[in-house]
């Protein structure tokens, strides 16, 4: 299991010629660069791109919340190894047979994954996901023993 | 690519709301372009299209995305979106249509018919 870090959209590269330049201007430079360099903004082992998240803590849960803008419920995965929440899936690119002729985007597509180790355990039999406005949100009930207890003094 | 033209970017002048930039994808379609604009966690309600003095400007405002708990961990912004697009002349802005699915706006901007030259002829 690696450990992914995230990638702030901000930190594109190629955002930066955004400033002064056309869209013309963009899409060629976006072009002249190697095909590689697309790939600046991903991590060094992992090819794809990863959503932002946020994770809260109650007393007897987590809850994770992901930015998956324009998802297919069925292509998202998630799953629970070693206390660590992994969220992965893939954004295929939209069919380019309807008479497209050009194509500019800062869009993500492709694999994603997004991998983050939970404080304490959780009850994997438990876990509750929904997708809502391109929102993914994970509940993860925290398991017995991690729950906060109050002991009564006899 | 004759297409949308110069982007317009107003969000670092200091006003009074903050946004965030988008991200967007154009695409040339045969009859005009699609736009997609991600703006996760806005719903119908909270999406605001207008055209002005040839300018496309989309806002997207979510509700908070909090849930129960303390938050310990953060990489969503908290902003608003916005995104501004110069019009290419070719567009017909009355025939922009737009829709949003799961966090994802789609603008049809169809080109217009061309006007065809005119005979006059002298009485």
């Amino acid at each position: 299991m690696k450990l992914i870090r995230y990638q702030a959209p901000n930190s594109a590269p190629w955002l930066a010629f955004d400033r002064w330049s056309n869209l013309r201007d963009e899409l060629n430079l976006f072009f002249d660069m190697p095909f590689w360099s697309g790939f600046g903004r991903t991590g060094q082992l992992f090819t794809g791109w990863s959503p932002a998240l946020d994770l809260y803590e109650s007393g007897d849960h987590f809850v994770a919340i992901v930015e998956l803008p324009g998802m297919r419920k069925d292509v998202i995965d998630i799953s629970l190894h070693d206390g660590t929440l992994t969220i992965s899936g893939e954004r295929k690119r939209e069919s380019n047979n309807n008479g497209e002729t050009a194509e500019r985007t800062e869009r993500y597509v492709g694999t994603f994954r997004r991998s983050i180790a939970l404080p304490t355990r959780v009850d994997p039999s438990k876990v509750t996901a929904t997708y809502e406005d391109g929102i993914l949100k994970v509940t993860l009930p925290k398991a017995e023993e991690a729950k906060p207890k109050q002991i009564q003094v006899s | 690519m004759n297409t949308l033209t110069r982007e317009t970017r107003e969000s670092d002048r200091g006003q009074a709301e903050q946004f965030t930039m988008a991200p967007a994808g154009v695409t040339e379609i045969s009859d005009g372009y699609t736009l997609e604009i991600e703006m996760p966690g806005v719903k119908k309600d909270g999406l605001e299209i207008s055209v002005e003095n040839n300018e496309l400007m989309i806002i997207g405002r979510r509700s908070l995305l909090t849930a129960e708990g303390t938050l310990i961990h953060r990489e969503s912004r908290p902003e608003n979106f916005r995104r501004m697009f110069e019009l290419d002349p070719s567009i017909d802005a009355n025939k922009i249509s737009a829709k949003i699915d799961q966090g994802l706006v789609t603008l049809t901007l169809p080109k217009a018919e061309h006007v065809k030259p005119r005979k006059i002829t002298v009485s």
